[in-house]
């Protein structure tokens, strides 16, 4: 339980200087209606992620002053809702939790930002797209931080809501192609059914806490009044499974995991991941694969005192985390275009994710977290050299021994599938692994032996397809055309630097979760300095493993690791004519997982389909135009204007005789009302 | 004596008559001939009236509005004979401008 | 019956028929000036009856005398015959109206009996010239005047209406 908080006037700013530099762009570009000059741009856009980087450098120094216990800084800007007993402030809460996310939102996101100055280079259109992008960028950086900082539900919500925007407004940068206008709508609309979930869970917060004297959104007081409601129950109507009554803190944790299953791209709703690979690579890079979908799990690890109390909740939570990690992982083994290939790892790496927050190790989440922020963005950075270099190609089968012309992106690139694929000392391998120990170790969870079988499986999966890509890319021969041939080349130092800067960390952050027993075992205490760091903050299930289970639960995922990897040199690079034999043979079961389970074509005849025509015929032509158009509006005209044409002109015949029959009836009239 | 309701009952036929007239026949010379008409059975009920309570006030009215009819007649006829230079036709259908 | 009421009621009748007479005679525009000028004087007749004698003399003379006199001139002036009208316009307005006048005045007689109070002695000299006369220029000398005033805007605007364009 943390208390007390320091306050600070310094977290404001974190989210305020992207915004600055968005609205700045935004100005420029909309109301002067002028594109400003490039290096202007790259000034601005650049600059102010790196500052608010800066600053949350310097908040986080700030933190450390602080006593172990006490580690919150404050900064309550101003009163924003106040509804009766319903209130929000517009303030930022900078724990060692928000610390983390935020240090990693504004590092990755300067890395990208510095990236996309050479990825958006030759983009001349004339609606300053230069700019925009930029604007968009620094728009979405901006809510991100305000989700991340926010000290309360709504203001995580409305950065929620921003980063959803921003993520249709970048998944549909280059609108002119109908296609990508289509990816960044069903991403937003997608989000939206998750969204509504996540209002769900903010009213039942509303109502539950209310019901017990507190009315309040806010985290931490939310964490102190969670007692009094952990035990109660709603009733619920009969048809419901599960009747008569619901536990309401399990209730309302899947409400909100329901927002979380949109935002970060679990079953079902994680359709709209794969098709935002529509919009440019350095988008992909941040915002699906370094921050936007993590905040369903940045939102779970802050609620987890909720969730401790919400044991179904958690339960669901894994099981959907590791299903998912399951599902993409089959998926992305038969895909042939890179960024689909690292769309789908993003959606099993996030279930990996889920999974240990399900199982109670949220730090162990929030780790792998962070390591998957660095290779995921270091592979879709990497990914973008190359599609740079093939001039705009993104299929695996039109490419092959890259590593000629690309032996720096080749270099990067390995170290990003080594740290993926979970291999020791990188990154992912620390991450991965200290999730699959604590699912070996929740024996809350139901069936939590079989999730971490699940998460083996996957990992070898992942270890397959990742080098599959990586081979496919740049071993092998060249399938490219001759013409392409002779132009492959380096990408500039401007895109090569944030490569070089995420490769770092995609070795060396894993140390930073470096397990306690191991620590131990080589003489140094407390060696899982992020675990101890967020201790407190989140509510952790410990799970009680012997040291030599972890050992040999470590080794099983390295050797699950290099088989993925073995099986992935034996079909691509010593044996290449296999695999197309191998899809012959499958037939049938290779085209179902290419064509990602028809997925999207199911939810289109049963959802899309009849939404659209409902909307189309009934609503728009039955009741828009025809009833409220053509009865109401343009029929009450008619209805008037006939009454006039047919009726009220034989009023004014010119007749006098008429008109005199009128006088005498209106003065007859007069005098018997006079008379009465 | 003459009941007074008698002298008012034959009033109100003649005036009836009048109106009548005035409305259903389209000669503007008879239109303004029933209109006479009617203006004389005012002038009968107000003698009715006159006889019958005593008072001054009574044929003073009449007077007056012998002096109007003689008045509307002279400048309604006067109109009649301008239309009729203009349409030659007296009928009061043929004056039908003043409408929608 | 005595013979004052005899009077009225022939009169009566006679101002009635003629009074039909003009209003229905459709094809004689001068038959219907003729009939008006029967109901004129039964109207003066009957004000006689009612002793109002300086008023019948006046109806003679200015009604029958003049006004139908002006009717007659018009009408052959501009030698008026038959009606040749085109067919009727607004019948149900009309039969509308009419039934309304005949309803209302049905109605009126149905209830007037009983329900006008009853009658008072009058001044022997009532109706006679010198009464009225001093009534007229004692009492309203007003009017009289005003009266003068619109006959003076009778005339000018008949003889503004009625005379010839002299371009």
């Amino acid at each position: 339980m943390v208390t007390g908080g320091a306050h600070s006037e310094l977290l404001r700013w974190i989210p305020l200087l992207p915004l600055a530099a968005a609205v700045l762009h935004g100005i420029i570009l909309g109301l002067l209606r002028r594109e400003s000059p490039r290096s202007f741009v790259i000034a601005v856009s650049c600059g102010a992620p790196i500052l608010a980087f800066v600053v949350a450098l310097l908040a986080f120094f700030q933190l450390t002053d602080l006593p172990a216990g006490q580690r919150v800084l404050i900064d309550e800007v101003y009163a924003w809702i106040g509804a009766g007993r319903i209130a929000a402030e517009m303030s930022f809460v900078f724990d060692p939790l928000s610390a983390v996310m935020c240090l990693v939102v504004t590092g990755v996101g300067s890395l990208i930002h510095i990236y996309s100055i050479g990825y958006m280079a030759d983009d001349h259109r004339d609606d300053g797209g230069f700019q925009r992008f930029f604007c968009y960028l620094n728009l979405f950086t901006c809510a991100m931080l305000l989700l991340v900082l926010g000290d309360n539900l709504v203001v995580m919500f409305l950065g929620w809501e921003g980063v959803g925007l921003c993520s249709y407004l970048l998944i549909g940068f280059w609108y002119g192609d109908r296609w990508n206008a289509y990816c960044g709508m069903k991403a937003f609309v997608v989000n939206r059914i998750g969204d509504f979930g996540f209002l769900l869970g903010i009213f039942l917060v509303i109502w539950a806490l209310s019901g017990s004297g507190t009315t309040t959104l806010n985290f931490r007081e939310m964490q102190a009044a969670i007692a009094t409601i952990a035990e109660r129950s709603v009733e619920v109507p009969a048809w419901l499974p599960g009747a008569p009554s619901w536990h309401l803190a399990t209730l309302i944790g899947l409400c909100l995991f329901l927002g979380a299953v949109g935002k970060s791209a679990q079953l079902p709703l994680y359709v709209w991941l794969p098709d935002a690979m529509a919009g440019p690579t350095p988008v992909s890079a941040l915002i699906h694969a370094a921050t936007m979908v993590t905040a369903g799990v940045y939102m779970v690890c802050r609620l987890s005192f909720l969730y401790a109390v919400a044991p179904g909740a958690s339960a669901t939570i894994a099981w959907v985390g590791a299903a998912t990690a399951l599902f993409a992982a089959t998926i992305a083994v038969a895909q042939t275009d890179i960024k689909k290939v690292l769309a789908y790892s993003t959606v099993s790496q996030l279930g990996y994710m889920f999974l240990a927050a399900g199982c109670g190790a949220y730090s162990a989440a929030i780790f792998h977290l962070g390591t998957h922020a660095f290779f995921k963005a270091l592979l879709f950075l990497g990914s973008g050299a190359v599609i740079l270099a093939m001039h705009h190609e993104q299929d695996t089968d039109k490419m092959g021994g890259l590593r000629r012309w690309l032996p720096r992106t080749h270099a990067v690139f390995l170290i990003g599938v080594l740290a993926i694929a979970g291999f020791p000392p990188f990154a992912g391998f620390f991450s991965k692994d200290s999730i699959l120990l604590a699912t070996w170790g929740a024996a809350a969870i139901p069936g939590h032996r079989a999730l971490w079988a699940i998460g083996l499986v996957t990992a070898v999966l992942t270890a397959f397809y990742m080098f599959r890509l990586h081979f496919r890319t740049f071993a092998g021969t060249c399938r490219a055309p001759e013409e392409v041939q002779r132009h492959i080349h380096e990408p500039a130092a401007v895109v090569l630097v944030p490569l070089y800067v995420l490769a770092f960390f995609a070795i060396f952050a894993g140390f930073a979760g470096f397990p306690d027993a191991y620590g131990e075992a080589i003489g140094v205490p407390e060696a899982d300095s992020l675990a101890h760091w967020l201790q407190g903050v989140l509510r952790q299930q410990e799970p009680a493993v012997a040291f030599s289970t972890e050992l040999g639960l470590a080794a099983l995922a390295v050797a699950a690791a290099a088989a993925g990897a073995l099986a992935a040199a034996w079909l691509y690079v010593w044996r290449p004519e296999l695999p197309e034999r191998i899809a012959a043979r499958a037939g049938a079961l290779y085209r179902l997982v290419r064509e990602k389970y028809y997925v999207d074509e199911i939810y289109d005849a049963l959802f899309v389909r009849p939404l659209v025509t409902l909307s189309d015929r009934v609503l728009f032509r039955g009741v828009d135009a025809g009833l409220i158009d053509g009865v109401f509006a343009n029929g009450s005209a008619r209805a008037v204007r006939g009454f006039a044409a047919h009726g009220l002109k034989y009023l004014q015949s010119g007749l006098a005789q008429g008109y005199l029959v009128t006088m005498v009836a209106g003065a007859l009239a007069l005098v018997a009302w006079l008379l009465r | 004596m003459i009941p007074l309701e008698h002298v008012i009952g034959l009033s109100a036929l003649l005036f009836a008559i009048g109106g009548v007239g005035a409305l259903t026949r389209r000669n503007l010379i008879v239109i303004l001939m029933s209109i006479e008409l009617m203006l004389n059975a005012a002038n009968l009920a107000f003698v009715g009236f006159a006889r019958a309570w005593g008072g001054s006030a009574g044929q003073i009215f009449v007077l007056m509005v012998i002096v109007v009819a003689a008045a509307e007649v002279a400048v309604g006829l006067g109109i009649v004979i301008a239309l009729f230079r203009n349409r030659e036709s007296m009928n009061v259908e043929d004056v039908s401008l003043l409408k929608w | 019956m005595s013979g004052p009421q005899l009077f009225f009621y022939l009169f009566g009748a006679a101002a009635v028929v003629s009074a039909l007479g003009m209003v229905l005679n459709v094809r004689n525009t001068v038959a219907a000036a003729m009939c008006l000028v029967v109901t004129m004087i039964s109207l003066g007749g009957i004000y006689v009856v009612l002793d109002a004698h300086l008023v019948a003399a006046l109806q003679i003379m200015v009604y029958a005398g003049a006004i139908v006199v002006v009717f007659l001139f018009v009408v052959m002036l501009l030698n008026l015959r038959r009606d040749a009208f085109p067919p009727e316009r607004q019948r149900v307005t009309k039969a509308l109206g009419v039934g309304l006048a005949i309803g209302v005045t049905w109605d009126f007689l149905r209830r007037m009996p009983g329900a006008l109070p009853t009658a008072r002695e009058v001044a022997p000299d009532f109706g006679g010239y010198r009464a009225v006369g001093r009534a007229l220029f004692l009492e309203y000398p007003l009017p009289f005047e005003i009266t003068s005033l619109l006959l003076l805007g009778a005339i000018v605007g008949a003889v503004v209406l009625a005379k010839r364009r002299l371009d």
